[in-house]
């Protein structure tokens, strides 16, 4: 964790020079050189870590004790034991998702590989929509107007996810006997870009068309609010900036490229850490809402694949293994990409 | 003096127009729709004989839905879930935040790391599954054998909001503490009437924040809670929804309106109290995302 100046100097406002931080220094006095008086020094002050005790207990027991469940993984499963008598059982579980050979292990893989997909596609097409949204906006003088499109566009965010798959559901829902097929379906077959069959089918039925409804979903309900922070870096940028550009004879395109990207990339290559970080802790929810077994070729990923072995079926200890892997992998790829950002840009989340 | 627009700047207004008013009747259409449907007649509803506005208008599908009791259940559960939630959430985040924000704390740099860490990794659910049935026993065994406490208790803490809070007292000047310090406060009352009110902006955005992701919330709240008397808005919603898109059990469906006018009753149901108190949320909403910015 990068430590700040400001932990260790004080600004001394009489004189304008700095100083050491007295409450630093004797923190790492105590810390590193006299342990004795550590007792004494929370003795002193006890109320500020009475304070933190129920933060750290509830992190405790609902955060760091699953982590301890996670051994699971190593241990053979049993219904009844908890995972301190579990008879251990080495990397089984992990020889039979990775190099298995069985439906298994093949299951393992095509739901690894469907949740990087998810995640990367989500990246190449829903990352840089909230950024043309924010260069659209400034580009609307009208306040009204502007606010008018910001506010109809953020609404999507308020849903909660079950009511959006519901209505995402609904809306590309199949045809039966009784009833027609969902209205955007009709639409989409209407103007030829699905033929009929497929559309009455529905469209959450077929495994080609999961990841298309999974982004355009996500960009419906998430580009909007996404665009604030890219807009508020926006309209920090000074007028004078602009009309530099304009003396030296830059037209809108160059004003853009020159001007605003440069001023709103910090904030681009903030976002695009979280989400490089994130691309194997993609929400299970929504998948889990929206899939289902007609679609597991392109939609089942690795949380889903858990949630249908471990909490469905009985072999807790396959599913835990399966989630170790995944989130081993997704905490490396934070923290790479978290250290490849602070190297080259100076900006870094943690 | 106005000037003068060059072409290219007036190309990229156009567009920016057109595609933005696309985009955002896109974003208002599905609610449109849903309103509409819901109070629409059977036929209408069926053979998608409804683009925009109602037709055949009836208010069965709501009358439907309002005299269910399970209905009236979930919301005043989901109610019980975001306020007690919210209120748990905060007290515990309000006073740790303000813990970590002290630069005396002693291994500070440990529980920092001890928070941002779950950030980094989570167990996953299978193991939280098998966590929350240990701490389900252990609650049933002090004689809480509610499950919508332990839904309270055990979910939604969330080390980000924390880390905000936490960056809100920091940024509170030492002086005013120390002043309230010297007219005699303790620790509790410089929390209270110097920190809290000082910070009331953000404190507002993080309860916002808690209040959404309990409102929300749905995975857990179907797994743990086991009496469907206690499910939550959310969960009644998914289970109505697999219910009537179920074609077979529909087929005998005998009413004026349409099945898929109900889910949409609902879907119109759970939307409007967030729009009501949309207006006045909004501004916390935009102000969070921007302080969620870099720090250490």
């Amino acid at each position: 964790m990068a430590v700040k100046a400001t932990d260790f100097l004080i600004l001394d406002q009489a004189t304008g020079t700095y100083r050491e931080n007295p409450e630093q220094i004797v923190r790492d006095d105590v810390e590193k050189h006299h342990w004795r008086h550590v007792g004494e020094t929370i003795a002193k002050d006890w109320r500020l870590y009475v304070m933190l005790i129920p933060m750290l207990l509830v992190f405790l027991f609902w955060r760091y004790l699953p982590m301890y469940e996670l051994l699971g993984c190593f241990k053979v499963s049993d219904e009844v034991k908890p995972v301190s008598e579990q008879l251990f059982s080495g990397f089984s579980y992990f020889k039979t998702l990775l190099v298995g050979g069985t439906g298994l292990s093949m299951e393992f893989w095509r739901a690894l590989r469907n949740t990087f997909l998810l995640s990367f596609y989500g990246l190449l097409f829903g990352f840089p929509m909230p950024i043309i949204l924010a260069l659209f906006f400034n580009e609307i003088q009208s306040n009204i107007v502007r606010s008018t499109c910001q506010v109809l566009t953020y609404l999507p965010k308020f849903m909660s996810t079950v009511v959006m798959t519901s209505l995402v559901t609904m809306l590309v829902k199949q045809g039966s006997l009784t009833s027609g097929m969902g209205i955007i379906s009709q639409f989409l077959s209407s103007i030829g870009l699905i033929s009929q069959e497929v559309a009455n089918a529905g469209l959450l039925n077929n495994p080609n068309y999961f990841r298309a409804i999974y982004q355009i979903s996500g960009i419906w309900e998430g580009a909007g609010y996404d665009s604030i922070v890219y807009f508020a870096a926006i309209i920090a940028i000074s007028p004078t900036s602009y009309e530099a550009a304009q003396i030296d004879g830059a037209g809108k395109m160059s004003q853009m490229r020159y001007v605003v990207l440069p001023s709103i990339l910090s904030t681009i290559v903030i976002m695009l850490i979280t989400r490089i970080g994130s691309l194997l802790n993609i929400g299970y929810e929504k998948v889990l809402l929206l899939y289902n077994q007609n679609t597991y070729v392109t939609a089942d990923v690795v949380s889903t694949f858990a949630n249908r072995y471990g909490l469905q079926g009985a072999n807790k200890g396959l599913a835990s293994a399966a989630e170790m892997m995944n989130n081993v992998i997704g905490m490396l790829l934070v923290i790479s990409a978290n250290t490849i950002a602070r190297k080259a840009s100076d900006v870094s989340l943690y | 003096m106005k000037r003068k627009l060059e072409t290219s700047e007036l190309i990229f207004k156009i567009i920016s127009y057109t595609l933005l008013l696309i985009f955002s009747l896109a974003c208002l259409y599905p609610f449109l729709y849903a309103i509409s449907a819901s109070i629409s007649g059977r036929t209408a509803v069926d053979y998608n004989q409804i683009i925009l506005f109602p037709k055949d208008v009836q208010f069965d599908a709501f009358a439907r839905m309002f005299n269910d009791n399970m209905f009236w259940n979930s919301y005043s559960n989901t109610l019980f879930l975001t306020f007690y939630g919210t209120v748990w959430s905060l007290l515990i985040s309000i006073l740790g935040a303000y813990a970590l924000s002290k630069k005396r704390l002693l291994f500070r740099r440990f529980f920092n790391f001890f928070l941002v860490f779950t950030m980094l990794f989570s167990a996953g659910i299978v193991p939280q599954y098998l966590n929350y049935l240990a701490t389900k026993s252990v609650f049933n065994a002090v004689g809480i054998t509610d499950d919508k406490w332990l839904v309270v208790i055990a979910m939604g803490m969330a080390a980000m909001n924390i880390i905000l809070l936490r960056n809100a007292f920091e940024g509170v000047p030492s002086e005013i503490e120390e002043a309230a310090i010297v007219d005699g406060a303790t620790e509790f009352q410089v929390l209270r009437k110097v920190f809290i009110p000082m910070c009331s902006s953000t404190i507002a955005t993080v309860a916002l924040f808690f209040a959404i992701s309990r409102w929300n919330g749905y995975f857990w709240a179907r797994q743990m809670i086991s009496n469907s008397n206690e499910h939550p808005l959310q969960v009644f919603i998914r289970l109505k929804l697999e219910e009537f898109t179920d074609s077979e059990a529909m087929a005998g469906w005998n009413e004026v309106y349409a099945s898929d006018s109900v889910i949409y009753a609902l879907i119109v149901c759970s939307i409007v109290p967030i729009l009501v108190i949309y207006p006045f949320i909004q501004k916390y909403f935009a102000k969070g995302t921007n302080v969620g910015g870099v720090k250490e």
